[in-house]
């Protein structure tokens, strides 16, 4: 289990988290909407240690990592895969050897064994025949598919998704998402998914957050979220200009 | 007034001394990750290859020119005192010493280092370096390390062949066009030039490597805010690292000597 604690972080003494305190349940899919700009990425980073928050505690399997060293990180991100923004592929190497690295880095597999496991991999996301190309020859679309790839293939037990499907038209959107839940049901794995796709991200998760001003507002399923009275949840999944959340 | 004053002077002493700290912190986690998990042979290679292979046509254009300049003007100096049969050492001695390391530093800076900043900038921020923590793969171990040791091997050989050629430039104007006698030029290069010249050439091309490797590896990766970001920390590594080579030179000649 994920267990944040009065997570408080600032840039420029501009507060982007204040006070988020947030339990995210083991082998579930966790959503976290929110406008834009509100530290939707930043929270995931905390999640995943990537970032220190300057005061509270971030728990993961009952350990607290705000407290760890840098070199005792590796241990905790065994257990992490995430699916970047903008996929983060290695941009000077192809698609197989993207997909590879991990597996030749930290496996004794043999050549052959790498070569099925990668193809599998990236046949499991639906694609085929393009280990020879370079992620600047990818579509959006195929991009986030290497990349989800990439992070299911060590098996970990938490992957985080920071809009996976941002920026791709609804039919890819929609595989996307599929292949989310599609891999969650094989694997298992813990998913925490930053998205602004509503209502599609409802059908997918098992729980939605709604971040807004640093906080967690309103947790619930689904369904809990979209009977919700509560004003800044009811404008944002409505899409209204009407409302306390001000977009100016 | 004063108030104003004192308090910027003190934000930017702060200001140093923080990026000195950082830059040594980084700079002794390069170190240990050399020593404790060097990596695959590969990925060093693969920058001796980068750092050293890639130079190799722009080392051997500067040696040649700085070794005829060399011929040329010593020879008109040495003509002054009658010494002309002199250029051979001279020529030598200025390159193996002084001129081989510094000028073969500065190239690399030029050539390789910058890239490297470029290439790890980038990486930062498109959440390469991210991408790799989060799949508990050590950026040092893949990005840093391999860079510094390949620095660390591929700038003295460079240094070396930057010599050699940049004597056979000064061979080239002094004896082939200035008629010294060939005997002369290398028979006072072999009685001038000492072990322990070579040695401190030796030294100071790997020291320079590691200092030129470390400082463009740090400007890299802690470039930020986009793509001026990354031009911005280029410019800085490639001035930073130009400026660092000729301080510590300066600093190694004076022990040394």
């Amino acid at each position: 289990m994920i267990k944040l604690v009065d997570i408080h972080k600032s840039f420029d003494s501009q507060a982007v988290l204040d006070g988020l305190s947030l339990e995210i349940p083991e082998g579930r899919i966790t959503a976290v909407i929110g406008p834009s700009g509100e530290g939707k990425s930043v929270l995931l980073k905390h999640i995943i240690g990537l970032m220190k928050p300057d005061r509270g505690q971030v728990h993961v399997d009952g350990e607290n990592i705000t407290a760890m060293r840098r070199f005792e990180m590796n241990r905790v991100w065994e257990k992490f895969g995430m699916l970047f923004q903008n996929a983060a592929l290695f941009d000077s190497m192809t698609v197989f050897e993207n997909v590879a690295f991990p597996l030749e880095e930290k496996t004794r597999f043999s050549r052959a064994e790498i070569r099925d496991r990668v193809h599998n991999a990236l046949e499991n996301v639906g694609l085929r025949g393009i280990d020879k190309k370079y992620p600047d020859e990818l579509s959006g679309g195929m991009k986030k598919r290497v990349g989800l790839a990439r992070a299911l293939l060590l098996n970990p037990r938490i992957i985080l998704f920071d809009e996976p499907t941002t920026g791709l038209d609804p039919i890819i959107c929609r595989a996307i998402h599929q292949l989310i839940r599609d891999t969650h049901e094989r694997y298992g794995y813990t998913a925490v998914i930053v998205s602004h796709e509503i209502p599609e991200i409802f059908d997918i998760s098992d729980l939605v957050a709604m971040l807004y001003r640093g906080r967690i507002t309103e947790m619930g399923t689904p369904e809990e979220i979209r009977r919700s009275e509560h004003p800044v949840v009811r404008q944002f999944i409505s899409g209204s200009l009407e409302g306390p959340i001000k977009f100016i | 007034m004063l108030r104003t004053f004192l308090e910027k002077l003190g934000a930017v002493t702060i200001f140093i001394f923080r990026e000195m700290g950082r830059m040594l912190i980084f700079l002794v986690m390069a170190l240990v990750n050399i020593i404790i998990r060097p990596g695959k042979p590969f990925h060093i290679f693969k920058q001796i290859h980068f750092i050293g292979t890639k130079s190799l046509f722009v080392i051997t254009l500067t040696a040649s020119f700085t070794g005829m300049v060399l011929g040329l003007q010593g020879y008109y100096t040495l003509a002054k005192f009658g010494s002309e049969g002199m250029l051979g050492s001279a020529v030598a001695l200025s390159l193996i010493r002084e001129l081989g390391p510094v000028l073969t530093a500065l190239m690399v800076v030029g050539r390789a280092g910058s890239a490297i900043t470029a290439e790890i900038g980038i990486m930062k921020i498109t959440e390469q370096i991210d991408a790799l923590k989060t799949m508990a793969l050590e950026p040092f171990k893949y990005l840093i390390s391999p860079k510094i040791v390949g620095a660390l091997v591929a700038v003295p050989l460079l240094c070396a062949i930057f010599d050699v050629v940049g004597i056979y430039g000064g061979y080239l104007v002094g004896v082939k066009l200035l008629g010294v006698n060939p005997g002369a030029y290398f028979h006072e290069m072999e009685r001038s030039v000492e072990w322990k010249d070579v040695w401190s050439g030796i030294v100071k091309s790997i020291s320079f490597g590691g200092i030129l490797a470390w400082v463009c590896c740090y400007k890299g990766y802690h470039a930020s805010h986009g793509a001026e970001g990354v031009s911005r920390a280029t410019t800085e590594a490639v001035v930073m690292s130009s400026v660092l080579v000729l301080v510590w030179d300066y600093f190694l000649t004076s022990v040394m000597l």
